[in-house]
């Protein structure tokens, strides 16, 4: 029986604390996650049935602290065997629920968890999948389902992040000041990383890939709360925030994808928009500029346009300048391209895109193909259009967008 | 990102092996898989049983019709296929390159489609 929502995000809310609390108290960063893990699964099969306790935090502290202890008794039980040196602590002293198990949080431990689930010595996958489990709550088996990989899979490349960070020797603190903010900015991308998962794909029934937005953007208001005077996590969530406004919008009723110039805008989330507007502005006029900041007030600006001929392009364009200066990418000149297109002509777009050609990070992707099919359709070469939408359909991997290029070719020469 | 890595050889290949090599080959296999599990980047590996079993199917005025074959008249046909799960395609290109029988056939590697749309 799967537990009602309710407690699901009950639970998803009280993970990052419990396994603060546990961590600080006992340390094995790997074992407390485990304990807290089934803990957190004992309280999706109980309380629904048996009811709610009366403090969920306090329960699910006891109930990891006795997994952990356990674990620990026999994994020392057995150094015992091996005549190795006894754990740190005395059993009985493990055993006790501990004072601060019923006292009200008196600190969140969500920013420590992250900087440790996001440490730089894990790939991007496994920063992913341990933040999802040990941050976000989630089981081993949702996270492998959102991921399409067998649960054996998505276990094994949690449990060896989990090695990788012990190995490391890194302990349950804040990075130290003048590691944070490169830390951070690796935090950030892991929260954008799981947003885009989401963000990338149809909704479906069940737990999905699309939760996973929801799940980025809860922790990211969590950064956020934290650090509400870091300009980036501001600018990271209300790009989240209007981004995830189009969502109603940008797929069709049989999953097609619908560009931005041709959605329905009254789908558009209006509160989504107007928070993220809001966060974007204070973040904008009060802290230093960075890319994510800059990312969202573009997607601010094209929010903000009730029709697509509205869009005031020369300012996105400014904004994409500023972006090269502060992050230059191919994928930020691919985008300028566009804008340049918008206010210059499609030909001044063109000539843009020809320096990435020379690119090898974007030379021959299908992301270059198609944004050149798209200008050269503007440009009215309606022949060279069809043939780069059909030669970037064959480059993408991606299902959904190869349809829609299909489909673009297809009515261009349908006309 | 997902990648189907497939193991092409033929008859002639799989039988000119001395049994000892074989022996070889297959543990080294198994040790690529079992490395490839534990660094969580393995999503399966199957062997493909001989042409001899193939079968097609087809639907004739919505019936099913099943024949034999077909027979590939190829050089070099499919072995076994591994499926894999990691962060590039110059990952990918290095887990083939590690397949034991990558050294006497060849081993074709082929991104499998997503669902996801490309980025925000």
């Amino acid at each position: 029986m799967r537990p009602s929502p309710r407690v699901e995000d009950l639970l998803r809310e009280l993970a990052p604390q419990v396994l603060g609390a546990l961590v600080r108290r006992y340390g094995h960063f790997d074992a407390c996650e485990d304990a807290v893990q089934e803990a957190l699964l004992a309280a999706a099969l109980q309380w629904p049935e048996q009811g709610r306790p009366a403090n969920p935090r306090a329960w699910l502290v006891t109930v990891a602290s006795r997994r952990l202890t356990d674990q620990l008794r026999s994994d020392e039980s057995r150094r015992r065997r091996e005549d190795v040196t006894a754990a740190r602590e005395p059993a009985d002293e493990l055993l006790a629920a501990g004072p601060d198990a019923a006292a009200p949080v008196d600190r969140d431990d969500t920013l420590t968890l992250l900087f440790l689930c996001c440490h730089p010595a894990l790939t991007p996958a496994s920063q992913v999948a341990l933040t999802l489990r040990a941050v976000g709550g989630l089981t081993t088996a949702e996270i492998a389902r959102a991921f399409l990989v067998p649960e054996a899979t998505m276990a094994q490349r949690i449990s060896r992040a989990k090695q990788r960070i012990k190995a490391a020797g890194t302990t349950f603190e804040m990075p130290p000041e003048s590691e944070r903010d490169a830390r951070l900015r690796v935090v950030l991308h892991v929260l954008y990383l799981i947003f885009n998962e989401g963000y990338t794909t149809s909704s479906g029934p069940e737990l999905q890939r699309s939760d996973l937005t929801a799940e980025a953007i809860r922790l990211t208001r969590a950064v956020h709360r934290q650090l509400p005077d870091d300009g980036e996590v501001a600018g990271l969530l209300a790009l989240m925030l209007l981004s995830d406004a189009r969502r109603p919008a940008r797929t069709g009723p049989t999953g097609e994808l619908i560009p931005l110039a041709e959605q329905d805008r009254s789908l558009w989330d209006r509160r989504s928009i107007a928070e993220g507007v809001e966060v974007i502005t204070r973040a904008l006029a009060t802290t230093r500029l960075g890319p994510y900041q800059l990312q969202a007030a573009i997607a601010a600006v094209h929010d903000e346009a009730s029709r697509a001929e509205d869009t005031d392009w020369p300012q996105i364009l400014g904004l994409y300048d500023l972006l090269d200066k502060v992050a230059p990418s191919p994928v930020v000149t691919l985008n300028r391209a566009v804008a340049v297109a918008m206010v210059r002509g499609p030909q001044a777009g063109l000539d843009l895109l020809a320096e990435l050609d020379a690119d090898d990070r974007m030379a021959g992707s299908h992301r270059l193909v198609s944004v050149r099919a798209h200008l050269l359709e503007m440009a009215g070469d309606t022949e060279a259009a069809v043939a780069g939408y059909r030669d970037a359909a064959r480059r993408t991997t991606s299902l959904p967008e190869q349809r829609h290029l299909e489909a673009r070719a297809r009515r261009l020469t349908d006309r | 990102m997902k990648y189907m890595l497939l193991i092409y050889g033929n008859e002639e290949l799989w039988n000119s092996f001395p049994q000892e090599e074989l022996a070889e080959v297959i543990r080294q296999t198994d040790a690529l898989q079992q490395e490839l599990r534990e660094s969580g980047e393995f999503v399966g590996a199957w062997g493909v049983a001989d042409q001899v079993n193939a079968k097609t199917v087809r639907l004739q005025d919505g019936a099913p019709v099943v024949t034999d074959g077909p027979y590939i008249e190829a050089k070099e046909y499919l072995g076994s296929f591994d499926i894999i799960d990691c962060e590039s395609e110059e990952r990918a290109l290095e887990i083939a390159a590690r397949v034991p029988f990558a050294r006497f056939g060849s081993v074709e590697v082929r991104p499998l489609m997503a669902e996801a749309a490309p980025e925000v």
